[in-house]
């Protein structure tokens, strides 16, 4: 009998004025009780529509099954099947405009709780599972995957599972990608990323790290000397943008992509870190921008000490982030100055931010983003008294491969250009996620690893 | 993990690193850098190559022992290990086609001027050095630098080796003499990048200068090692590291290389300190 409750089981968190102080995951996980409640929501659909809300197509509504039959590791293995990170898309997916927003139980009261049960589902595995996953015979072809974050990851599993032999490269020297770099530590645990990752080479999958490849390898190396027959490049956003404002070279002046590595690649909020970071304890802080990132460059600055402001040029209602953690960062004690956009950044005479100048805007027609045009008032310039600036305004893609591999074209962004298999403008190099598309999200850059995969192995089985 | 092979220290402070890396000394050229992680929770550090050995597989850094990581470093021996060592990262110097130039070094920069020089050297160009240190005791390479070049100046600030005074009023009068470069390059102290560009700019002689910025990755993601140059924004570890000294916006550069001198000086102390009792 399904539980026709309107309301989904809340997700028991740790209380925003406690983890808006620390560093552990806030959000802590539905207990068994509530994912068997949960899962009961779940009409089973025949034809059902979540399903095809996923980038990566988990098969939603079997996986929930397994739960109520409280078959947890069946219900696992049903997601892992087409999914080779549950434990982080459960955490960090935007469900709300995924999956969850085709739910029929969202047309009248809210959609079932799929993102929190993938998480339950995948938790319980980490935490119950003893079968080490089994290498699966080689096929004997060698496949080259560049950057080990949620495309490159999902690529290099996906073949390892058909038996391919696969090497993933990573520039940093821990494999992740944007999970260990971006994505801060409160949303998505590093153990978490770890087991992962220790999961794909139990398939035999090679890491190798400090590898910048383009530097140390070119990408036609590796297939003429290193006899790769494939490459996917996953390598990932790249340079991150600013306003081109004055003062932006100030110290303090932080791109969100440097403040957050600090944190959490290199651990700088931690007592004793050997990377410094701005001490921002009693400080106040101005992140630009309205994205995701922006959200977590924020809560990061929250949780060492700072008041915050997010600047934002449109309204509440127009900001990019997921709506889930705008309220989080809201319920922690952030505070949102939208419709103002930075003018200029201002200096001590040391060369430290000591303010940023604002104007007020307001919204006009909507531009070719179907977004409402954010408009200056003239004259509303005030000073914001802030000591440090968190510029979180997207990435251009890293021109590193581009400029080494002559062979691959990019478009007028820098973008890698793919075709509808995932290839690029050369032969058996195969691209997808940030790289591709420019700043995105970690399921979709999952679904383009799923795809560079699906290629290459059609390419090679071919053979 | 990446062994050390040879350690050597040149002055107390100015250690000479051989590091085993293969894939790197495969492919490294003079004016690129690498990046080093001495331990598990070690600071990622930008050092400039000194020297590579493609047969060997080894690639040479000269670090002065000035911060908690360079510390740590030193406390390193011979046929120990270092946690990453990642490159070779940033352009080449580009050293084609120059039938005479000036390199200029400064202090420990001279460790990342020498390649520099020599690859000149090689490419057929006509090399004079200028090199300057603060006194006799710091004077590195001096042989090697004679060695490559047909006209070296050597400077001291106090006198107390060379000539007394600063590379600035070395290369002024070069200049002065009528030596035509077609470059001069410089390696050291921004500060000193700094004046070697306004003394050549009058002059009009082109000047090349190798920015070393605080940096994180080092690979075009973080951004932490941008500067101005012209007007533009540019990033240290994929435009350059080197840029041309006429248009590098000096004052921010040397502002932002300060931005942690707090926060770097005090976490040396404590370095030295826990270094000092394990030793004990």
């Amino acid at each position: 009998m399904a539980n026709m409750s309107l309301k989904k089981n809340e997700m028991p968190s740790q209380d925003p004025n406690v983890r808006n102080k620390n560093f552990l995951e806030v959000a802590l996980g539905y207990t068994e009780e509530q994912a068997l409640d949960e899962a009961a929501r779940c009409l089973n659909c025949k034809n059902p529509q979540c399903v095809s809300g996923c980038p990566v197509q988990v098969r939603i509504p079997e996986f929930i099954q397994k739960i109520v039959e409280k078959d947890y590791e069946g219900a696992y293995q049903v997601i892992h099947s087409t999914s080779s990170l549950p434990a982080v898309c459960g955490r960090v997916c935007p469900q709300e405009t995924q999956c969850e927003s085709k739910c029929i139980r969202g047309i009248k009261g809210e959609a079932v709780g799929i993102g929190r049960l993938e998480r339950f589902v995948a938790d319980w595995h980490n935490a119950h599972a003893t079968e080490e996953p089994v290498k699966p015979q080689s096929n004997g072809h060698k496949v080259a995957v560049i950057g080990s974050g949620p495309s490159g990851l999902t690529c290099a599993g996906d073949l390892a599972k058909k038996g391919y032999e696969v090497t993933v490269f990573e520039a940093l020297h821990l494999a992740g990608g944007v999970l260990v770099y971006g994505i801060p530590e409160f949303r998505l645990p590093k153990s978490i990323v770890q087991k992962e990752v220790d999961g794909l080479k139990a398939l035999g999958v090679k890491i190798e790290t400090n590898m910048v490849i383009g530097r140390v390898v070119s990408i036609d190396e590796l297939m003429s000397e290193y006899g790769f027959e494939a490459v996917f490049v996953g390598s990932g956003a790249g340079l991150p943008m600013f306003m081109h404002i004055p003062g932006e070279n100030l110290c303090g002046v932080y791109s969100a992509n440097e403040f957050l590595t600090r944190i959490n690649l290199m651990k700088a909020y931690r007592e004793g870190a050997d990377t410094p970071l701005m001490d921002l304890k009693g400080k106040k802080v101005a992140v630009v921008g309205g994205g995701n990132v922006a959200m977590d460059a924020a809560r990061c600055s929250k949780r060492l000490g700072a008041d915050v402001y997010v600047v934002y040029r449109r309204g509440m209602e127009e900001l990019p982030a997921r709506h889930e953690e705008v309220e989080h960062a809201i319920e922690e004690g952030i505070i949102f100055k939208t419709l103002n956009n930075p003018v200029k950044i201002n200096g001590d005479d040391k060369g430290y931010v000591k303010s940023m100048t604002c104007i007020e805007m307001e919204l006009g027609e909507p531009d070719a983003s179907g977004r409402r045009r954010p408009v200056e008032k003239v004259g509303s310039e005030f000073d914001l008294d802030v000591d440090c600036v968190i510029m979180s305004l997207g990435t251009s893609p890293n021109p590193l491969i581009k400029n080494t591999t002559p062979g691959i074209e990019v478009n007028k962004k820098g973008g890698i250009i793919v075709n509808e298999a995932g290839m690029t403008s050369q032969q058996s190099v195969y691209a997808g996620g940030d790289a591709v598309t420019g700043a995105a999200t970690v399921i979709l850059a999952m679904g383009a690893g799923k795809l560079g995969a699906k290629s290459i192995d059609e390419q090679l089985s071919g053979k | 993990m990446y062994k050390i092979v040879r350690k050597e220290a040149l002055k107390p402070t100015v250690i000479l690193y051989e590091i085993e890396a293969p894939m790197v000394a495969k492919k490294a050229q003079p004016g690129q850098f690498i990046i080093l992680r001495v331990d598990e929770n070690g600071e990622r550090i930008p050092i400039t190559i000194h020297d590579y050995d493609r047969e060997k597989g080894t690639v040479t850094i000269i670090v002065q022992t000035i911060g908690a990581t360079t510390e740590k470093l030193s406390h390193k021996s011979e046929g120990e290990y270092i946690q990453d060592f990642v490159g070779p990262l940033g352009r080449p110097t580009e050293t084609e086609g120059k039938k005479k130039v000036c390199v200029v070094g400064g202090g420990v920069g001279c460790a990342i001027a020498y390649p520099v020089l020599k690859k000149f050297h090689d490419c057929g160009a006509e090399v004079h050095a200028v090199v300057g240190f603060k006194n006799k005791d710091l004077v590195i390479l001096e042989d090697k630098f004679r060695e490559a070049s047909s006209v070296m100046k050597l400077m001291t600030d106090d006198g107390s080796y060379g000539e007394k005074g600063l590379v600035t009023d070395a290369l002024k009068q070069l200049i002065e003499e009528g030596n035509q470069y077609d470059e001069v390059f410089a390696i050291g102290p921004a500060i000193m990048m700094k004046f070697v560009s306004m003394t050549t700019k009058p002059y009009g002689v082109k000047t090349t200068v190798s920015m070393s910025p605080i940096m994180v990755d080092g690979t075009g993601m973080c951004g932490g090692c941008r500067l101005t140059v012209g007007g533009e924004t540019k990033f240290a570890c994929v435009d350059g590291p080197d840029f041309d000294g006429h248009l590098v916006d000096w004052d921010e550069s040397l502002k932002r290389g300060k931005m942690y001198f707090d926060w770097e000086r005090h976490k040396h102390e404590e370095t030295c300190n826990l270094l000092s009792k394990e030793v004990k």
